[in-house]
């Protein structure tokens, strides 16, 4: 299996401070993989980089073949991103959220015309596609937010703590989105810091102070550090840092 | 191209949905246009007038029916000596004191000249002014009709003028263009301003700068719409000067316009400055209202005449763009100058837009090295 996403000892520093220090690691096309950390670990400046958002200080990292640092653009056209934050127009009505990010990321009218009908349907949103988004309760918004990103069919899709704040049941769903995301062949690079979410991955990194101190399947992970859950691999590695 | 153009209707129905502000922006220049525009140039009726005539003769008793007639004035008291007229101002029962000299028929007849004193309260520049002008309309209209009479040829009535109480007046009928300066600040810096930050409060602005939108590309998709919006409120404002208040547009439109586009980008690169050094709707506002706005009334000339401010504060008014917009724009409407006479100016606001641009380019390639 050819990796979607390929990472070379690639770092970041500000100034004296590492903030991801020589990291290297693969992703496989289609599968889904937990990117975990305590706060301040790295993470974010290690996704950044990722989506073309931050060059990196030194190192390489290429998704979906094009180069994060040199090809940017290409990168950017390849892969969706959806964030803890809102994704969403709160004064725009679902509808239009649709056909707002179909647009900017190239997509045809018609595209977005026949996405938009399927998506609502799947979501069960049909009835409110022209309900403003501020009028939806928070779980569908993330719900919706995460079929958005995926409208146009990236290779990869990055999801910065997609389920912050939701209840379980929702968590649950998103998941159920995520396989489904999976199985059609889109890549899913998630960070979380809910341990049995980690547990959902096909495999899991563990960043500590800018370096990834751990990475395997979950079942390999659990076995290696003789811990019974994700939560007791993540206190133990975290802890050992402190 | 076409996702450009998506992304500028996204921002359309932004501005659109947010009914609140559109009414405020819209509504707001005209609301002041209105306030100020009769505030200033508040056409005075019945102003109350106080006749000083010790010669009651002919002529000076036609001129005093002639000005009682009129509707800007009403008598308030006649007298043959001039012993009550100070106390009539003091008390504010007079506006206007009209003074003949003794024998004014006479002069006119013997002399072909006669004088009359007129006294204004200047304590109100502007409805003095407009007494004033009022009263010497009056006079001229009476010479016209001696002239056409019978009396000796070229005889004239001379005025002299007392502006009591604030002698030199500044000339005040000049709001219009610092209206425009004002809105246009106001929209371009202040709205851009409020717009980009809410999209970094919200957390869209990551999903944009990730998406392949080029960072010029939200930027001109964000100021394009309030761009368009900006110039149709001039057009609202420039045509109530014209069709309502009567200001003069003795230069060319078209150039007016054009120094208009350019106050737009200067003000619209003032906005993304600030919005590039803000993370909050609200610092932004903060910035835009004390920074912009409040220089842009108080500083630009607008209302307060920079050559009576403190030398510092002089200085200080040589960098807000709104001093240089309105000495161009006052220049174009009222004088008819062209681009020869206002070069200068121009210059400067260009130089500033480059400067303002330079920066928020440099701070935006900061953000994503």
């Amino acid at each position: 299996m050819t990796p979607i996403i390929e990472v070379d000892r690639l770092t970041r520093t500000f100034g004296s401070f590492t903030a991801v220090d020589h990291v290297s690691f693969e992703v496989g096309r289609g599968e889904i993989f937990g990117f975990l950390g305590a706060n301040g670990a790295g993470k974010t400046t290690c996704m950044k980089m990722l989506t073309g958002l931050l060059a990196p200080s030194s190192g390489r990292a290429t998704v979906a073949g094009y180069d994060v640092a040199t090809q940017t653009e290409r990168v950017k056209r390849e892969i969706g991103y959806m964030s803890q934050r809102f994704s969403l127009y709160e004064d725009l009505s679902v509808r239009e959220n649709i056909r707002f990010y179909g647009g900017i990321y190239g997509l045809s009218m018609r595209a977005i015309r026949e996405k938009t009908g399927a998506l609502l349907e799947r979501l069960d949103l049909a009835a409110s596609a022209d309900t403003l988004i501020k009028a939806l309760p928070l779980g569908w918004r993330q719900k919706l937010a995460f079929s958005i990103a995926v409208l146009h069919d990236p290779k990869v899709v990055f999801l910065d703590e997609p389920t912050g704040g939701v209840d379980p049941i929702t968590r649950r769903q998103f998941w159920d989105m995520i396989y489904e995301a999976a199985s059609r062949g889109v890549t899913v690079f998630v960070t979380t810091h809910y341990m049995d979410e980690a547990e959902y991955c096909d495999r899991v990194s563990i960043m500590v102070d800018g370096r990834i101190e751990a990475l395997d399947t979950p079942g390999g992970l659990k076995a290696t550090y003789a811990a019974g859950s994700m939560n007791d691999v993540f206190v133990r590695l975290a802890r050992g840092a402190a | 191209m076409k996702t450009f153009a998506g992304f500028i209707v996204k921002e359309f129905y932004h501005i659109l949905r947010d009914r609140r502000t559109l009414l405020i922006l819209f509504g707001m220049p005209v609301a002041q246009l209105l306030l100020f525009g009769f505030a200033i140039r508040n056409e005075v009726n019945d102003a109350r007038l106080v006749i000083v005539d010790p010669s009651n003769d002919v002529e000076t008793r036609e001129i005093a029916g002639k000005l009682l007639a009129s509707p800007y004035f009403v008598g308030v008291e006649f007298a043959t000596h001039a012993g009550g007229v100070e106390a009539a101002f003091k008390s504010g029962r007079a506006r206007e004191a009209l003074l003949f000299e003794p024998d004014f028929a006479g002069r006119l007849a013997r002399e072909g000249v006669a004088h009359v004193q007129i006294i204004t309260d200047a304590t109100d520049p502007n409805t003095a002014n407009t007494v004033l002008a009022y009263t010497t309309a009056i006079l001229q209209d009476y010479q016209r009709e001696l002239a056409a009479g019978a009396t000796p040829a070229g005889a004239r009535i001379v005025p002299e003028v007392h502006m009591r109480y604030n002698p030199t007046l500044e000339s005040v009928f000049l709001f219009v263009p610092g209206l425009i300066a004002f809105i246009l600040m106001l929209v371009c810096a202040l709205m851009t301003s409020i717009t980009i930050t809410r999209e970094k409060e919200m957390g869209t602005m990551e999903i944009l700068t990730v998406s392949p939108l080029r960072p010029a590309q939200i930027i001109v998709g964000k100021v394009l719409p309030y761009l368009v919006i900006a110039q149709g409120i001039v057009g609202i404002v420039l045509a109530l000067a014209r069709f309502v208040f009567h200001v003069p547009m003795r230069g060319s439109l078209a150039f007016l316009i054009a120094e208009c586009l350019l106050f737009t980008v200067c003000a619209l690169s003032l906005g993304i400055l600030i919005s590039t050094r803000t993370n909050s709707q609200q610092t932004a506002m903060m910035i835009s209202l004390g920074g912009l706005l409040l220089p842009t009334i108080i500083l630009s000339g607008f209302i307060f005449p920079i050559a009576s401010m403190p030398t510092p504060l002089q200085v200080v008014s040589h960098i807000v763009p709104a001093k240089w917009f309105l000495i161009i724009v006052r220049g174009i409407m009222v004088k008819g100058t062209g681009i020869a006479d206002v070069w200068q100016e121009t210059l400067v606001l260009v130089g500033m837009t480059a400067l303002f641009l330079g920066i928020s380019i440099r701070n935006l390639k900061g953000r994503l090295e």
